[in-house]
């Protein structure tokens, strides 16, 4: 039996983790030269062209070292976003060690310092590679001297390589095999599985992905998941290859798949440990989290004859990403929908595009919201994340939001735009670390609220690109949330409505009002609309009416045209919201998510 | 059928105005022709529509007719259809045709209601538009018309020109209105991609009037002409009391229409069809036997009631409620046009105001 070793890749966006994985994938000779494509473990449109990994892709390469013994290396991929950490987390309890990739250019980026962190947590051990050696701005001494002070690591023990270029990756794979220690292997012990991933077959059910870690399992055996104690008969192990390659039985320290008839994600939890029902774990292994979201938002579909449609795409959706929380929910406005949670902005703007893209649904996604918690004068505590259920404003007797602290690293010299934005967004309590010259990680504490609307586009565009963000909950915290409605011709549209901290409820407003001003069309009357606090409105604006839309002539030979031209106008129609007597664009509802404080 | 109308184009003209797209023979060596290919068309429909209460010869230039191909054309139609005691006859006229002895003929001809192409009265504007006629000859032929017998007299006139002012417009009109018409159509220019006027201001010759211009000159002249006791009954037409254009209601009431000659549109009532716009397709077609139309359509319920509507908001009859379909915001929708003062609701109709008839083309849509 070959050498298993697991290791998993820890990077910013960009900085060439999927690019390195395919290198080690030619190299190893998993594929030919012919079958390559870029990226390959990347297999979803959407992330090609993000360039981020959504799904991870475990796989096994097979590698023998220069002294001629044969290697199983289990490169354990993982989702590259701040939403995803705990799967990221749970990843990295799979593995003995890290690869650490670091653009020679760009240098050390904040989300690479969590991952890296939460990889020395788990003692593993980490072997720093700097990556696009091959670029012109490339600055190794300014990257080793990060790696030095900012991450405390031997820059001496840095490999150098260009993935793109293919240069440096046999000594890569040559230190994975020197440095990574090998598995411990308690065959002997009772299963203990951890469950570091799974995705939806729609043949097999679900696969999931797991890291053995005492004894083993094979076809035949009935497992037993330790969260919540249901049990499953084993129908296949196996390992992952570029496709899933059955086996006779995994044991501890592979990686590898089982296929079970788990019908649902949602009844594989990651982090969960998988034991045999007759040979039984004490103890679960340590970490085991129910995610729960943290960012909510209504999913209305733009007719309401798609509704069955988006019912379908939903349940189906689910069966991959267990994250992904809904029930039904109704606006007067939007009619059916569903109020969906999300780990996190890049999670929902995800699942949104996978909707669209991948089930073509037109729906509209409301403004997201964050989990409130009010008390009420008959002393009842209520979590909000719906502003349709915001209490009646004379029972609030205190009002918390959730609060995150919020690292962002860069450039000194962006420091003034950074604060700005930060303290824009009510962000309290700054830090700041020079861990290198000329860098700075600023540390504020932010409310949860202030981020999940553009606060990730907005640092990028004032850093030029070069500041990163990372943030963790840190609880709630008290605040005066009010509930802010938008009013079109006097007509409530529930839709838009927002909680949001009185001191930014103004701007909110303003800015929502300015929005939708620009995107609803002119109509043959005027169309106020207004911001509303309760009763009372603290931002309006206006969509001046058609002056003139009337043609000279209409005989004989001018009624089928002009009927034609109508029946066009129609259909363009069905894609607006009616609201009271104004037609709303789908676009509206969207454009109020783009905020832009200037 | 009752209600029926009959139209005749006659795609003659002297010469080709400025504002006009239209596709119209010069050349009235193919007026015998185009008479015969005309009556083998006519006696394609012999006995599908009848009795006419209006008959409309529109071009074109009706005028630029000699009375001796114009009697025939007109013997021809009421030897062959049938038409009702109190028939409306209306042609239009260029007042360059006017002479005493062809308004005379006219009359004899049994034409009791002329449309003359007036379109301004300033020799200036009249010289912009390239008409063959001078404001004094317009004027004129009104005389000879009224002394010779004719009591309904309309004139049409064309306003919004490039650089005209109100006060330019108002001329006109008051001149118009010193002529004692029973009706005028007055309207707005538009400019027509394919006219010269609209070659002229693709080359940056000429400028459009602005829309707040446009809306000025609609509302002063609504205003104006209903003072001087017109009824505003369609966006560009004004009539005294009881001289509404009979024939011209047909197209906006759903009435059943028949149309002969090049490019004239038919409706029997659900099915409209059109002929070809080429007066030598035309010919050659009916010479070949074969039928002169080019498109057809079967109105659907939905159609109708589509059209019931864009067509109900450009004339003061309005639409009838019964003919709106119900819909949630309907009341909501009602309330805020009229609120705006664009319709007002009378006899169970929603009726378009001055401002109404402003928006037209907009109204039908949000009751769809």
């Amino acid at each position: 039996m070959p050498d298993i070793r697991n290791f998993s890749i820890i990077a910013h966006i960009d900085h060439g983790k999927s690019t390195l994985a395919d290198r080690f994938i030619q190299y190893t000779g998993l594929v030919t030269d012919r079958q390559f494509r870029d990226q390959i473990l990347d297999s979803m449109d959407l992330e090609r062209e993000r360039g981020i990994t959504i799904k991870s892709h475990t796989i096994t390469l097979p590698y023998t070292d220069k002294a001629g013994k044969p290697h199983a290396l289990n490169l354990i991929d993982t989702p590259g976003h701040v939403d995803f950490s705990y799967e990221v987390s749970r990843a990295l309890a799979s593995c003995e060690g890290v690869l650490l990739l670091v653009d020679a250019s760009q240098g050390v980026q904040a989300q690479t310092l969590s991952n890296l962190f939460m990889a020395m947590e788990h003692d593993l051990t980490i072997i720093p590679v700097i990556n696009k050696i091959d670029l012109p701005s490339a600055d190794l001494p300014m990257v080793k001297g990060q790696l030095d002070s900012e991450l405390g690591l031997d820059p001496d023990t840095a490999i150098l390589c260009s993935a793109k270029e293919g240069t440096g990756i046999e000594e890569i794979l040559e230190a994975i095999v020197a440095r990574i220690p090998e598995p411990a292997q308690n065959i002997e012990n009772p299963l203990k599985a951890l469950i570091f991933d799974a995705c939806y077959d729609p043949f097999r059910g679900v696969i999931v992905s797991c890291r053995l870690f005492d004894g083993k399992v094979k076809a035949g055996d009935v497992i037993r998941f330790m969260s919540h104690g249901k049990t499953y008969r084993v129908e296949e192990v196996g390992l992952f290859r570029l496709t899933r390659e059955p086996a006779k039985e995994l044991s501890a320290g592979e990686v590898g798949y089982l296929i079970a008839g788990v019908k649902t994600v949602s009844d594989t939890r990651i982090g969960d440990t998988i034991t045999l029902d007759t040979h039984t774990a004490v103890q679960a292994l340590p970490g085991f989290k129910e995610v729960k979201p943290v960012v909510f938002s209504s999913l209305y579909p733009i007719s309401s004859e798609d509704y069955e449609s988006l019912v379908v795409a939903l349940e189906k959706y689910r069966l991959n990403d267990a994250a992904l929380v809904y029930q039904k929910d109704s606006s007067a406005a939007l009619g059916q929908g569903f109020r969906c949670g999300f780990l996190g902005l890049l999670h929902l703007e995800i699942v949104q595009e996978r909707l669209e893209r991948e089930y073509d649904l037109s729906f509209i996604m409301t403004v997201p919201s964050v989990q409130y918690q009010f008390t009420q004068s008959d002393g009842k505590a209520l979590t909000v994340d719906n502003p349709q259920y915001y209490p009646d404003p004379a029972t609030i007797l205190t009002s918390a939001e959730p609060f995150i602290r919020a690292t962002i690293f860069t450039p000194e010299r962006y420091l003034g735009a950074v604060m700005k934005l930060c303290m824009e967004r009510r962000g309290v309590n700054a830090r700041f670390n020079s861990p290198a010259p000329g860098r700075l990680e600023v540390i504020y504490d932010m409310p949860l609220a202030e981020v999940i609307v553009d606060f990730h586009d907005k640092l990028k565009s004032i850093t030029q690109g070069y500041g990163s963000f990372d943030y963790e909950l840190t609880g709630h915290r008290e605040g005066n949330l009010v509930k802010l409605d938008f009013l079109v011709n006097g007509e409530k549209v529930d839709a838009l409505s927002l909680i949001v901290h009185s001191d930014r409820a103004r701007q909110w407003a303003v800015q929502v009002c300015d929005r939708l001003k620009d995107e609803i069309p002119r109509h043959q009357f005027k169309i106020a609309i207004q911001g509303a606090i309760g009763g009372k409105i603290i931002a309006r604006s206006t969509v001046s009416a058609f002056r003139k839309d009337v043609t000279a002539k209409c005989y004989g030979g001018d009624i089928t045209r002009k009927r034609k031209l109508l029946e066009k106008q129609k259909k363009g129609k069905k894609r607006m919201k009616m609201v009271g007597s104004v037609q709303i664009p789908q676009g509206a509802f969207v454009a109020v998510l783009k905020a832009d404080y200037e | 059928m009752s209600n029926c109308g009959l139209y005749v184009h006659i795609p003659f003209c002297r010469s080709r105005c400025a504002y006009c797209d239209f596709y119209s023979q010069t050349d009235f060596s193919l007026a015998p022709d185009w008479l015969e290919a005309l009556k083998g068309e006519a006696r394609l429909y012999k006995d599908r529509f009848g009795p006419f209460d209006s008959l409309y010869l529109g071009g074109g230039t009706p005028t630029a007719l000699t009375a001796f191909h114009l009697k025939n054309l007109v013997d021809f139609l009421f030897k062959g259809f049938c038409f009702k005691e109190d028939l409306e006859f209306t042609i239009e006229a260029n007042p360059d045709d006017l002479s005493q002895d062809y308004v005379a003929f006219l009359k004899d001809l049994g034409v009791n209601r002329v449309s003359v192409g007036v379109q301004s009265l300033e020799d200036k504007e009249l010289a912009f538009l390239r008409r063959r006629h001078s404001a004094s000859r317009a004027v004129k032929a009104f005389d000879r018309l009224r002394k010779t017998g004719f009591e309904s007299l309309s004139a049409d006139l064309i306003y919004a020109l490039p650089g005209q002012t109100l006060k330019t417009w108002f001329r006109t009109l008051h001149r118009a209105l010193s002529l004692q018409l029973d009706h005028l159509s007055c309207y707005q220019l538009t400019l027509e991609k394919h006219s010269p006027l609209g070659a002229m201001l693709s080359r940056g010759e000429i400028k459009k009037a602005g829309i707040e211009q446009e809306r000025r000159f609609f509302l002063a002249t609504s205003s104006l002409l209903e003072q001087e006791g017109y009824h505003h009954y369609e966006v560009s037409n004004f009539a005294r009391q009881g001289r509404v254009c009979r024939h011209n209601l047909k197209y906006w009431d759903g009435s059943p229409y028949l149309g002969l000659g090049p490019a004239a549109h038919s409706f029997d009532g659900s099915t409209r069809w059109w002929n070809t716009r080429s007066i030598h397709r035309y010919l050659r077609r009916l010479s070949a036997g074969r039928s002169p139309i080019t498109g057809k359509e079967t109105l659907s319920e939905e159609d109708r009631s589509m059209e019931s509507l864009l067509l109900g908001f450009r004339t003061s009859l309005g639409i009838s409620m019964n003919m709106i379909k119900n819909f949630d915001y309907l009341e909501t929708l009602l309330k805020q046009l009229q609120e705006s003062g664009l319709v007002i609701l009378r006899q169970g109709s929603v009726v378009p105001t001055r401002e109404g008839f402003l928006h037209a083309d907009g109204l039908p849509l949000l009751f769809s």
